[in-house]
């Protein structure tokens, strides 16, 4: 595919606003915990448009990182709301939202 | 310009990427959020793999849309919250949110457009091989080697991490 870098970058950038959109507007914790991953494919997308304009690996090693980092961040992220879910009953995040355990 | 063939398939691959996107936030039902995130991260995995990234790709299939959203499903359907209130209690907050995104979006993209590095002119073609597993590993194991160790003991961090969270009791209920 030979498209302009700009079109993917744009499109990359639609895609992380409509994950802020997720984190702001929806309250189950999950969702939110999505539209996060959202954010984090669409810097991957940008990273990847650039490593194809300059010709350079680096791009795609840093996606690499970032899908390495995102599986660990998951992981922890999704026990921790296992672990609210027990301790509170519910993952709305307006109903969790003192510091308090 | 004219539309190269190039152009429309990108255009219907940037179509199904926000559109998948858009449904995983309008989804009433957490678990068809999750498909359609599946879906996002295939459109995504295709244009790396059109952007000549077929290894980075593939690890996007295998680990996105395999693994990490398998624990989306396990972690959806093992609580059972299929369901919960969509909007917030402040009626002012859903508007709000959505306005100042769509300020984000038209920011970015006015960024994007308006910088001179970011390149408007159809690409040069790559040496073969670029983006192949060889070649990445050649550049991870030979620039990256340090950052790619330290990627192993995080993974093993985040690992007891999720057992330490999953098998902890508060103290008050024993």
């Amino acid at each position: 595919m030979n498209v302009p870098t700009v079109y993917v970058i744009g499109l990359s950038a639609v895609l992380f606003a409509l994950g802020v959109t997720g984190v702001l507007v929806r309250r189950n914790v999950i969702v939110i915990f999505m539209s996060i991953e959202l954010m984090l494919n669409a810097a991957n997308l940008a990273f990847i448009a650039f490593a194809r304009e300059a010709g350079s690996m680096e791009g795609q090693i840093f996606v690499f990182f970032v899908i390495a980092v995102a599986a660990a961040e998951v992981a922890v992220g999704l026990a921790l709301i296992v672990a609210i879910y027990r301790s509170r009953g519910t993952i709305d995040i307006d109903e969790i939202s003192s510091m308090r355990g | 310009m004219t539309p190269t063939p190039d152009l429309i398939v990108f255009g219907l691959l940037a179509v199904l990427a926000i559109a998948s996107a858009v449904m995983t936030l309008a989804s009433r039902h957490a678990v068809y959020s999750a498909l359609f995130l599946v879906l996002n991260f295939l459109v995504i995995a295709v244009l790396f793999l059109l952007l000549h990234a077929p290894f980075i790709a593939l690890i996007q299939i295998t680990v996105y849309a395999g693994a990490i959203m398998v624990l989306f499903l396990f972690v959806i359907m093992l609580l059972g919250l299929e369901k919960t209130r969509t909007m917030s209690k402040l009626r002012w907050q859903a508007p709000s949110s959505v306005l100042l995104a769509v300020i984000l979006a038209g920011t970015l993209v006015y960024a994007v457009v308006n910088k001179q590095g970011v390149g408007r002119a159809l690409l040069e073609p790559l040496q073969s091989g670029f983006g192949s597993p060889a070649e990445v590993g050649r550049v991870l194991f030979n620039q990256y080697l340090v950052p790619f160790e330290v990627t192993s003991v995080l993974l093993l961090v985040a690992m007891v991490g999720a057992i330490f969270l999953s098998t902890f009791k508060r103290r008050s209920s024993e």
